[in-house]
C-alpha cells in the first residue's frame, strides 16, 4: 500500500492555504477490515490524509528545506464518517510557521458537506537532527510526495481552483 | 493591548494552557510547572509559543520565553550542572522567572521548575509593558 491518502491538490497558494481531495473507493485495503460489512473510511486517516495536505502546504513554505514532521494533533473532530464513492476534501491553513515549528487548522467536508476540523503542530526536522539519529536525506518529502506537489503545477492550480 | 491588567493577562494565559495540554481550568495555578504538573512535552513549549503569539498579539523570538540554546549549550552546563557563567546567562534571559531555589542547585535536571505559569504571566507582562 503506498502511504499516500490525498489524490491531489485543488487549491494552493503558498504559506497561506493548501486544499486537496482524495476519492473514497471500495478497492482500498483499509476499507476491508473497517469494518467488516461497513466499509467506511477510518478517522484517523482522515486525520492523516489533512497532515499530507498541510504538511506539504507548510513545506513548500520553506523551500522543502526540512523534514516536516507531524508533531501534534491539537484538535480534531470528525463527524462523519466517509463510505466508498464519496469525496472527501481537506481544506489546510497555516496559522504560525517559524524555523522550529508550524501549526495549522483545516476543515474536511465529504460531497462538500462540513465534516470536521483538525488543527496539527509539524515539527522542523533539518540536517542538524542527524545526531538523533535521523537519516541525512529528506525522507519526508520522497519522490511520492514531489509528484503530489508538481501535480498543483500540472493542474494549473495557481491560486485557487476550487 | 497594555492596559491588560495581570489578572487578564492570567485569564489568557490559562485559556493557553488548557488548550494547549489539554488540562482542567483550575489546574493552571501560578505556582504549577509545565512540565511536571501540567504534562507539557518539548512540542507543547512550541504549541504555547504560537498560542501565546495569537492570543496576545505579540511576536516571541527563538529562545526568548524557553531558552533552550542556553541548556543546550556545553560551555553553560557541565556534568549536569549550570556554570555559574551559564546561570548568569540564564538569568538574564529569563527575567521573568523566579531563580530562589535553582539557583541554589543549579542541576539541569530541574531547570523545569523554572517554567511555572507565573513565569509565562510574567513574561507577557513584560512584553506588554514594553510594546
Amino acid at each position: 500500500m503506498r502511504w499516500v491518502w490525498i489524490d491531489k491538490f485543488v487549491a494552493f497558494e503558498s504559506g497561506v492555504h493548501g486544499s486537496a481531495v482524495k476519492n473514497v473507493t471500495l478497492a482500498e485495503e483499509q476499507l476491508e477490515h473497517h469494518f467488516p460489512g461497513y466499509p467506511v473510511m477510518p478517522p484517523s486517516l482522515m486525520i492523516e490524509g489533512m497532515a499530507q495536505t498541510a504538511g506539504i502546504l507548510v513545506g513548500e513554505a520553506r523551500g522543502f528545506e526540512e523534514n516536516v514532521i507531524l508533531a501534534k494533533i491539537r484538535k480534531a473532530n470528525i463527524e462523519r464518517y466517509a463510505v466508498p464513492g464519496d469525496q472527501i476534501r481537506y481544506d489546510a491553513r497555516v496559522d504560525s510557521i517559524d524555523e522550529a515549528a508550524a501549526a495549522t487548522s483545516g476543515t474536511i467536508s465529504i460531497n462538500g458537506e462540513p465534516a470536521g476540523t483538525v488543527e496539527l503542530m509539524f515539527s522542523h526536522v533539518n540536517k542538524s537532527a542527524q545526531a538523533a539519529g535521523l537519516p541525512s536525506h529528506n525522507f519526508v518529502f520522497t519522490d511520492q510526495f514531489m509528484q503530489l506537489f508538481n501535480s498543483i503545477k500540472d493542474n494549473a492550480v495557481g491560486t485557487d481552483a476550487s | 493591548m497594555a492596559t491588560l491588567t495581570r489578572s487578564e493577562v492570567f485569564d489568557r494565559v490559562q485559556d493557553v494552557l488548557v488548550d494547549a495540554l489539554g488540562v482542567d481550568p483550575e489546574e493552571v495555578s501560578e505556582d504549577a510547572t509545565l512540565t511536571e504538573d501540567l504534562g507539557a512535552e518539548s512540542i507543547d513549549f512550541l504549541d504555547i509559543v504560537f498560542r501565546l503569539e495569537k492570543s496576545f498579539d505579540i511576536k516571541i523570538s527563538k529562545g526568548e520565553l524557553f531558552p533552550d540554546d542556553i541548556l543546550n549549550n556545553p560551555d553553560f552546563v557541565v556534568d549536569g550542572t549550570m556554570t555559574p557563567q551559564g546561570l548568569e546567562e540564564l538569568k538574564r534571559s529569563m527575567p521573568h522567572a523566579d531563580f530562589g531555589e535553582f539557583e541554589a542547585n543549579p542541576d539541569v535536571s530541574k531547570v523545569s521548575g523554572l517554567f511555572t505559569v507565573k513565569t509565562i504571566v510574567n513574561y507577557v507582562e513584560s512584553k506588554l509593558g514594553a510594546a
